[in-house]
């Protein structure tokens, strides 16, 4: 059996979602066949109007374009973004990003559950990016979210899965995916967060500041594909059962 | 030959009063940067407190202070390496292009520095829209979708309607319009913002009030804290970024490059949605006065004072500007700055291609590099020129 994941309505074998900021527009179709993506978002701010270098047209066609509302301060805002995604031909996905702090960039969950509602309602598959906190997650799952999307550390940090124990506490509790988004900034991470269980990891800066970016989206393709194969292996439960006691505690009982 | 009274002192009005129409803010923002700057001593700083800031992912204060002081400058290349790394994290390899479109140069103020200043003897000009609508027609010709609308400081010959209309105007051609105006109130900066602008950069020139009042000799400009407070109350008008600036050469670079920073940081603390950017000017030569220079401030010291902007704020904007040569900006935009001015023009119009300015520029400018040029130059050092990095709501 082929081992898919399910977004909405739409299947997926490939668990690498890449980014396409920060890097220059030439080099995002062959990131995108080199890690194999599926998915890969953009930044509708980044996308331009008349006859200039337009970031849409770079993306090759065939793969499921995953908008974010970046730029967005409260749900408000990432509503109207989506709505103007939706229209100028970005699709019915949407990663809702709703941040006020231009310094961390981190996530406001009270907003991106709003907004995850309102968009849900809307017809969109929405993927809120959020901090990784098992109430809020509850809340976007309610809303009626496709997925939830926690941070690793703060986006763009390279600092790889600082939040892990609260990120596994979401792929206990959390039925729909949890793909894991921001933070990570190399291979082996990503590979740890597929061994933990993630559904599919995100990816952008760790890629577009490589000094071979082409190869580096190749090394996280496998990494991502290691890990996965590792979680399906069951290698979670042989690490965390520790040596036997020589006296065992429960010896004493007879019948 | 005009009487010019302001140059005598007892005929100046005092910079540090507000004048009747000027809308004062709940901020104490001002006070705590002065005091830093008082208690400011960058002499103390040995290259060991500059090599501990530059080990750290969060920046103190200190450790800005620490960078721009004179212990640093021998280690500006390991300074460098690391704002580069910080660069790249935030922004990628991308640049953003924009272009400043000034559209009046009608000014109140008495600057002794700048070309705009109304005892300078320069032509004097205001687009009407239809020129305007010229002028914008021919910059997005050349690909641009963002401008920063500039004007001088005069509320008669250029009043908030008539920049309300040109932001309006410019709407219509451009996903980003900044301001670069006199300061106003924040109620004048909610109609600007309604109007399509979204950012308001203003220079405090220098931040020690001392030498601000033996340069600002007359006009709204005169007074240092109703300019000082100007972004905060762009931020409170509903403006999503602010920028900031010191005119370096005019006082103390040191301590002018870290009261800039330092009150880019204290606004953001204070409202952390804003978009913090900054600007790095030198001095520049004028018409009438070929003498101005930003004198301490070489291209060393510049590039120490932009990468310690970039590794206390490392996620602000920073522009470079045309005031240097093109040799400069194109390396420093692997460094440091994120943002790159092209096909610049500082007269008023002057963006139309074999047409004269219809009034005479501010500063002379370093580089003319057109707005192609600068593109395929950026790609050329391997980066990405990115026309619009914003989206208006």
């Amino acid at each position: 059996m082929k081992d898919t994941f399910k977004l909405g309505e739409h299947e997926f074998t490939s668990r690498f979602i890449l980014g396409s900021g920060k890097y220059s527009l030439e080099l995002i179709k062959a990131a995108v066949e080199n890690a194999g993506a599926q998915i890969v978002t953009l930044a509708l701010r980044r996308a331009t109007t008349g006859n200039v270098a337009n970031i849409l047209d770079y993306i090759p066609k065939g793969v499921t374009l995953l908008p974010n509302t970046s730029g967005a301060r409260n749900a408000e805002e990432a509503v109207r973004i989506a709505r103007l995604a939706r229209e100028v031909g970005c699709g019915d996905f949407i990663k809702i990003e709703c941040i006020r702090d231009s310094k961390y960039l981190l996530p406001d969950n009270y907003e991106t559950a709003k907004a995850t509602e309102i968009l849900a309602k809307e017809g969109f598959v929405v993927m809120p990016y959020m901090y990784p906190d098992l109430n809020a997650a509850r809340d976007m799952v309610n809303a009626g979210a496709a997925c939830i999307m926690p941070l690793g550390a703060p986006i763009g940090t390279n600092k790889g899965l600082a939040t892990k124990e609260f990120i596994k506490i979401l792929i206990d509790e959390i039925e729909l995916p949890v793909i894991v988004d921001a933070g990570i900034g190399k291979p082996s991470q990503a590979c740890e967060a597929m061994e933990m269980g993630a559904a599919a990891v995100m990816a952008n800066t760790a890629i577009a500041t490589a000094g071979d970016i082409i190869a580096m989206a190749e090394a996280f393709k496998y990494a991502i594909e290691a890990g996965r194969t590792a979680y399906l292996a069951g290698t979670g439960r042989v690490l965390e059962t520790g040596a036997a006691a020589s006296s065992p505690l429960t010896g004493f009982l007879s019948d | 030959m005009e009487e010019i009274k302001e140059l005598d002192p007892k005929n100046r009005i005092d910079h540090m009063t507000y004048l009747p129409d000027m809308e004062v803010i709940d901020s104490d923002i001002d006070k705590k940067v002065v005091k830093a700057i008082n208690d400011y001593d960058y002499t103390v700083f040995t290259a060991a407190d500059v090599l501990e800031a530059l080990k750290k992912d969060v920046l103190s204060y200190r450790d800005f202070q620490a960078l721009l002081s004179p212990a640093a400058e021998p280690l500006l290349e390991q300074i460098a390496q690391r704002a580069q790394q910080e660069t790249r994290k935030h922004f990628g390899n991308s640049v953003m292009m924009f272009t400043p479109v000034y559209i009046a140069n009608y000014c109140e103020n008495f600057c002794i520095y700048c070309g705009f200043n109304r005892h300078n003897k320069i032509r004097r000009a205001k687009l009407d829209f239809d020129e305007m609508k010229r002028e914008f027609e021919a910059i997005a010709k050349t690909g641009l979708q963002e401008v920063l609308i500039l004007t001088g400081e005069s509320r008669k010959g250029s009043d908030v309607k008539y920049i309300g209309e040109a932001c309006r105007l410019a709407r219509k051609y451009f996903k980003v319009i900044g301001l670069e105006v006199y300061p106003m109130n924040s109620d004048e900066y909610r109609y600007l913002h309604e109007c399509g602008a979204d950012y308001v950069t203003v220079f405090q020139e220098t931040y020690n009030s001392d030498k601000y009042e033996t340069l600002h000799l007359a006009g709204h400009k005169r007074i240092w804290p109703y300019r000082f407070n100007a972004q905060e109350r762009a931020i409170l008008g509903g403006m999503r970024g602010v920028g900031f600036a010191a005119l370096l050469g005019l006082d103390d670079f040191r301590k002018d490059g870290f009261a800039t920073g330092y009150h880019a940081y204290l606004l953001q603390q204070k409202y952390p949605h804003a978009e913090i950017a900054i600007s790095c000017p030198r001095l520049r030569p004028i018409i009438n006065n070929d003498k101005i220079n930003p004198k301490d401030v070489h291209e060393r010291q510049l590039l120490q004072v932009i990468c310690a902007y970039r590794l206390f704020l490392p996620f602000a904007s920073i522009t470079i500007s045309t005031r240097e040569s093109n040799m400069f900006r194109k390396h420093v935009i692997a460094i440091a700055a994120t943002k790159i001015s092209a096909g610049v023009s500082t007269g008023i119009g002057g963006h139309i291609e074999g047409e004269e300015a219809k009034g005479d520029p501010q500063f002379k400018i370093n580089d003319n590099a057109s707005v192609d040029y600068v593109y395929k130059e950026i790609e050329e050092m391997g980066m990405q020129p990115v026309m619009s990095d914003y989206i208006y709501v």
